[in-house]
């Protein structure tokens, strides 16, 4: 059976990873090594006036004072207006989020190190702190970075001729909506080990993270060292998410300490640091207006999107990427001319926003989900067809659309369709019809989408970021064994990348996956890589491995006709074997004739030998686009506010498929975090800034049984523009289910009068907005949306 | 998230435990399965200088069954009784309430004792003990007495228990074959806990009826006008009037949250209407 693209393959990784046996940081144990345990800021927003260390614990604590010369994180970008900012990796000065790294302290163990944090006094000044992203922007809030003037990072715009489009307008629908700020709970935090390794001359950096090769050159700047004397592993690595995809304060402080102390020194982050340093991302709001005609056709979009990116800008992707994907990706996959778009990157005494699955487009896919449907309402029309008839259609492809991005292939209205089919709306429609027996009213709703997935130098390049990701290298080898070794910069991080990059191989080279070894991860093994995000490891992991194992397959080919006597154009290679008519060699016969016994190929033969490294591009490297179409049924009890997914659908396209189960994992996992955001996570603040969720009986994710069924169907439109026709898929399941999930519930909930615009959609905000609506019934129309009471 | 240091006492006798409460004044704490104390430890809320572990006292375990009652040691944890065959009115409902608590894995470790105990407002036995009104062993040294679980508790993580003292037991009389309790609580997830929560018992042949609504103000509270009227009408509740009762009696004012309190009192009363 072939293991190669397309086929059901097990996990490779998984034989460790069930029995227990993979290497996270947690697993790793040095001669000598102590464990850190950080002094965090107790206040969001203050002066440090002076930080004591009791006498009997000097040399066990560091603080900013202590790494003098160490660089502060700071993102530059070329983007008009961008600030950047200055981020130590220990507070200098100034703290400005609750949860910041003000001392690091080491002990033998963890438990004696926090005993030593306990006994650290901070004389902090307490400054106002600003939490609320609408609020900062005003001209008295009160400043993150005093120097700015102001708490913005960025402003972007694009400006299309509204008011044209306002004067021919059947219907114009204008709603506020709002996203919370999350945290995105991997189910192993941040974590890093480093050690001075004597022998090599190098300072090794074991951490829990997408983007080894990057993190080497983030701490090599910031510690001032050359990239060579540093080497960063990332061993197993338990949920990314993109909270691992930029350069943490802490890997830079627990190296600088290792290389201050000589000493392996170990962190790992604890769930309370995490729900609380860790709240960093999706918080958005929006001011939206939609123009449509009487049949609901979009016309244009007027949008102000303002996105909370807290107190600092990470590194590589800047606070900006945020605000600037939402301004980008806000029309997502519909047709129309007309856009302005007005969108703020505002400063606030949070932790630095760092992206998550979907970067950006969860956020506006729920605001023109919600926005579509209330045109549909509006205009009397059931929802589902509205949509479909405002998506790009497939005859227009390749389509350029309205803010300039190249959409590559596929039949988005079939997406509709198909969930539509297989959630069978008719059904939900007629049942909607009765009264449910115990009193729920139930609803549906849709949701469609684009994702950019695996975006190169043309993108970037435009945001002038400090990393502009281009090709990707891998390094394919027939070992001595006559087994293959892959090598690649990428990371795999739970994404099952270990056993589709091993499948790309087995297409390219006819060996089975269990014969091929792919190591990731280690900057001293592994081709540079800008790391796995962007929905990129596949089509460019993927594309370099297909083109390097390719090569090989060439190389392997012309060996095994000297030994078969056949030209290398006749030789096919399958099984583990070359072949030429009905004679083979096996693939242990050719690499040991390569390797032990030269004596049996000519003089002439190819010293080269079977070990390659290649590079990789596409053709057109500005994207290419997955796209799905979810639906959900769900009941709500207007009595609780409790709400109850009774079905979930998925319809997607990502081009060609490697391995069908592995991307169903990925939809599955990405609707669940999706599922989160819209009804249950929540990163609350007060308003001095304190974290209010720093346990998980506070943050609430949702569990097995608080998720449905999942149904999923595929289509396959290949790209054109990559290797086998591959587009990512590793974000896209988590940027619908607000969309689809809240739709159903207002559609539920219209009976009532009552739109939510807000997510999470827990049980108290629904409630609060039926007892709102019974207590004001007249004030309730179609126009009017919760948050929107001017309507 | 490690504990302070501490130092840890298995006692292997009630008798053992107090003495080694005695011993250590005001700085000992008992733990039993940790489901509660032990998250407090990790956040460093608790820091005590002495943990005494009573989770393995043969004299705290064990489910004792009479006529009159059913008698829970405190030690006994969730699962036991959820797992326990149930024979009337009154082990059916503590198997219901056991078998509703957060996950299987806490249940496998949290005791009875240990809930009452940490007098958790949201916490599930608190409001079904009110209810079915059970009575609390409690023994210090050289002395046993018992209290009325409307006695117990007193405010949020506050009882009447004295430091030196240790719930023994915990006694639920039995009610009549013809008994009927509901009980309902509103969560978030599955395993979290309530944001509202109701526990009724109706007892004709004893003339007992109680309403206890939990997880709104300081501790759960009785509902005596809901409780009249359901005796009196057998008729499901009025939700306007719950939300009065439940406003005055647990002084709780948010609309939202008292709205889901009258929620879960009122389905609570009509589960146990439908038995």
């Amino acid at each position: 059976m072939s293991t190669g693209i397309g086929a059901r393959v097990l996990r490779k990784e998984d034989a460790r990873h069930l029995a227990g046996k993979a290497q996270f940081v947690g697993d790793l144990s040095f001669p000598r090594q102590w464990e850190v345990a950080f002094v965090r800021s107790p206040l969001a927003h203050a002066c440090i006036r002076a930080i004591t260390v009791p006498g009997r614990h000097a040399g066990r604590v560091f603080t900013a004072d202590d790494m003098a010369g160490v660089q502060p994180i700071r993102a530059e970008s070329s983007l008009p207006t961008y600030k950047a900012s200055d981020w130590p990796a220990l507070a200098r000065g100034k703290v400005r989020f609750a949860g910041e790294c003000v001392a690091l302290c080491i002990a033998p163990t963890r438990a004696e190190a926090e005993d030593i944090a306990e006994a650290v006094e901070l004389d902090l000044d307490p400054l106002p702190a600003i939490t609320d992203s609408l609020a900062a922007r005003r001209p008295d809030a009160p400043l993150v970075h005093e120097d700015w003037g102001d708490n913005l990072f960025l402003t972007t715009s694009a400006d299309g001729d509204i008011e044209a489009v306002r004067a021919r307008a059947a219907v114009v629908i204008e709603r506020e909506y709002r996203t919370a700020r999350q945290c995105m709970v991997p189910m192993e935090g941040k974590a890093v080990l480093a050690r001075p390794d004597e022998r090599q001359g190098q300072l090794v950096v074991y951490t829990s993270t997408q983007v080894p090769h990057l993190i080497r050159t983030g701490l090599s700047q910031t510690l001032g060292l050359d990239q060579a004397d540093v080497r960063v592993i990332a061993p197993d690595v338990g949920g990314g998410f993109g909270y691992k995809c930029v350069l943490q304060p802490e890997e830079i402080s627990v190296a600088w300490a290792a290389m201050r102390t000589g000493r392996p020194l170990r962190w790992v982050e604890d769930r309370r640091e995490h729900l609380t340093a860790g709240a960093n991302t999706r918080q958005h709001h929006y001011r939206l207006t939609a123009f449509a005609d009487a049949r609901g056709r979009l016309l244009g979009i007027d949008a102000e999107v303002t996105v909370d990116v807290g107190a600092y800008s990470v590194w590589p992707f800047t606070a900006c990427l945020e605000a600037a994907q939402a301004g980008g990706n806000l029309p997502g996959p519909y047709a129309f001319d007309t856009y302005r778009c007005k969108t703020y990157s505002v400063a606030t005494n949070k932790p630095a926003f760092t992206p998550y699955r979907g970067v950006a487009r969860p956020g506006v896919c729920f605001a023109m989900e919600l926005t579509i449907d209330a045109i549909a309402r509006a205009v009397g029309r059931e929802p589902a067809d509205v949509r479909a008839e405002n998506l790009v259609p497939a005859e227009a492809m390749p389509y350029t659309n309205v803010t300039g991005k190249l959409y590559d292939s596929g039949d988005y209205p079939g997406s509709v369709t198909g969930a539509r089919r297989m959630i069978d709306l008719g059904a939900v429609r007629a049942r909607q019809r009765t009264p449910e027996p115990d009193g729920r009213l139930v609803g549906i709703g849709f949701s469609t989408f684009t994702e950019q997935t695996a975006h190169g130098t043309r993108v970037f390049g435009a945001w002038g970021l400090p990393l502009v990701p281009g090709y990707e290298q891998a390094m394919v080898k027939l070992a001595p064994s006559g087994t293959v070794e892959v090598r690649s910069g990428n990371h795999s991080f739970g994404q099952g990348l270990e056993t589709t990059l091993a499948q790309v191989a087995s297409e390219q080279l006819g060996l089975g996956v269990d014969h091929i070894r792919v190591t990731m991860g280690d900057t001293g093994e592994t081709p540079y890589s800008t790391g796995a995000y962007a929905s990129r490891g596949m089509v460019m992991a993927g594309g370099a491995v297909s083109t390097a194992a390719e090569s090989l397959a060439g190389r392997i080919r012309q060996h095994a006709g000297h030994l078969l006597q056949a030209r290398p154009d006749d030789v096919s290679l399958s099984g583990g074997r070359a072949w030429a008519g009905e004679a083979s060699v096996s693939f242990e016969d050719i690499a040991r004739a390569w390797y032990l016994r030269p004596d049996q190929l000519p003089d002439a033969v190819d010293t080269r030998g079977l070990e390659v490294t290649e590079g990789y591009k596409p053709e057109v490297d500005t994207g290419v686009f997955t796209y799905a179409t979810h639906a959900a049924v769900v009941a709500v009890d207007p009595a609780t506010g409790a709400v109850e997914i009774l079905d979930y659908v998925l319809f997607e396209d990502c081009g060609r498929r490697v391995n069908p189960m592995i991307l169903e994992g990925q939809s599955y996992g990405g609707t669940a975090q999706g599922i989160g955001t819209a009804l249950f996570e929540e990163s609350l603040y007060d308003d001095n800034g304190q974290p209010l969720t720093s346990t998980f009986a506070d943050y609430v994710v949702p569990g097995p049984t608080e998720l449905p069924s999942m149904r999923i169907e595929h289509t396959e439109s290949l790209s054109p523009f990559t290797r086998h026709g591959i587009k990512g898929i590793g974000e896209g399941a988590a940027i619908a289910p607000a969309g689809a999930v809240v739709n159903a519930i207002n559609d539920a909930l219209r009976p009532l009068g009552v739109e939510l615009n807000e997510i999470p959609a827990t049980p108290r905000r629904i409630l609060a907005a039926i007892l709102e609506a019974r207590a004001t019934p007249a004030s309730r129309g179609e126009q009017g949306g919760r948050t929107c009471p001017h309507h | 998230m490690k504990p302070v240091d501490f130092t840890y006492h298995h006692a292997t006798s009630v008798d053992d435990a107090l003495a080694r409460l005695a011993a250590s004044g005001d700085d000992a704490k008992l733990i039993g399965g940790g489901q509660s104390l032990g998250p407090m430890l990790n956040l460093r809320l608790a820091r005590p200088g002495t943990l005494v572990d009573i989770s393995s006292v043969e004299a705290l375990r064990g489910i004792e069954s009479t006529r009159e009652s059913v008698i829970a040691g405190a030690a006994v944890t969730h699962t036991e009784i959820e797992d326990r065959p149930a024979a009337d009115a009154t082990e059916r409902a503590m198997r219901e309430v056991a078998a509703g608590i957060a996950y299987r894995a806490v249940r496998n470790r949290g005791t009875i004792g240990g809930s009452i105990v940490h007098a958790d407002p949201a916490a599930d036995w608190a409001s079904f003990l009110l209810c079915a009104d059970a009575r609390i062993h409690i023994r210090g040294v050289g002395r046993e007495r018992e209290v009325r679980m409307r006695d117990f508790t007193r405010a949020a993580y506050t009882t009447a228990l004295t430091p030196h003292e240790i719930v023994t037991r915990i006694e639920i009389p039995r009610a009549d074959t013809g008994a009927r309790f509901g009980f309902h609580k509103l969560c978030r997830k599955t395993g979290e806990l309530a944001e509202a929560m109701g526990a009724v018992l109706v007892d004709p042949e004893r003339r007992y009826c109680r309403v206890v609504v939990g997880a709104v103000g300081a501790k759960p509270v009785v509902l005596p006008a809901a409780a009249r009227c359901l005796a009196a009408t057998a008729a499901p509740a009025d939700l306007e009037a719950l939300r009065a009762e439940i406003a005055t009696r647990a002084g709780e004012h948010d609309p939202v949250k008292l709205h889901m309190a009258a929620v879960a009192a009122g389905r609570a009363i009509d589960r146990a209407l439908v038995g």
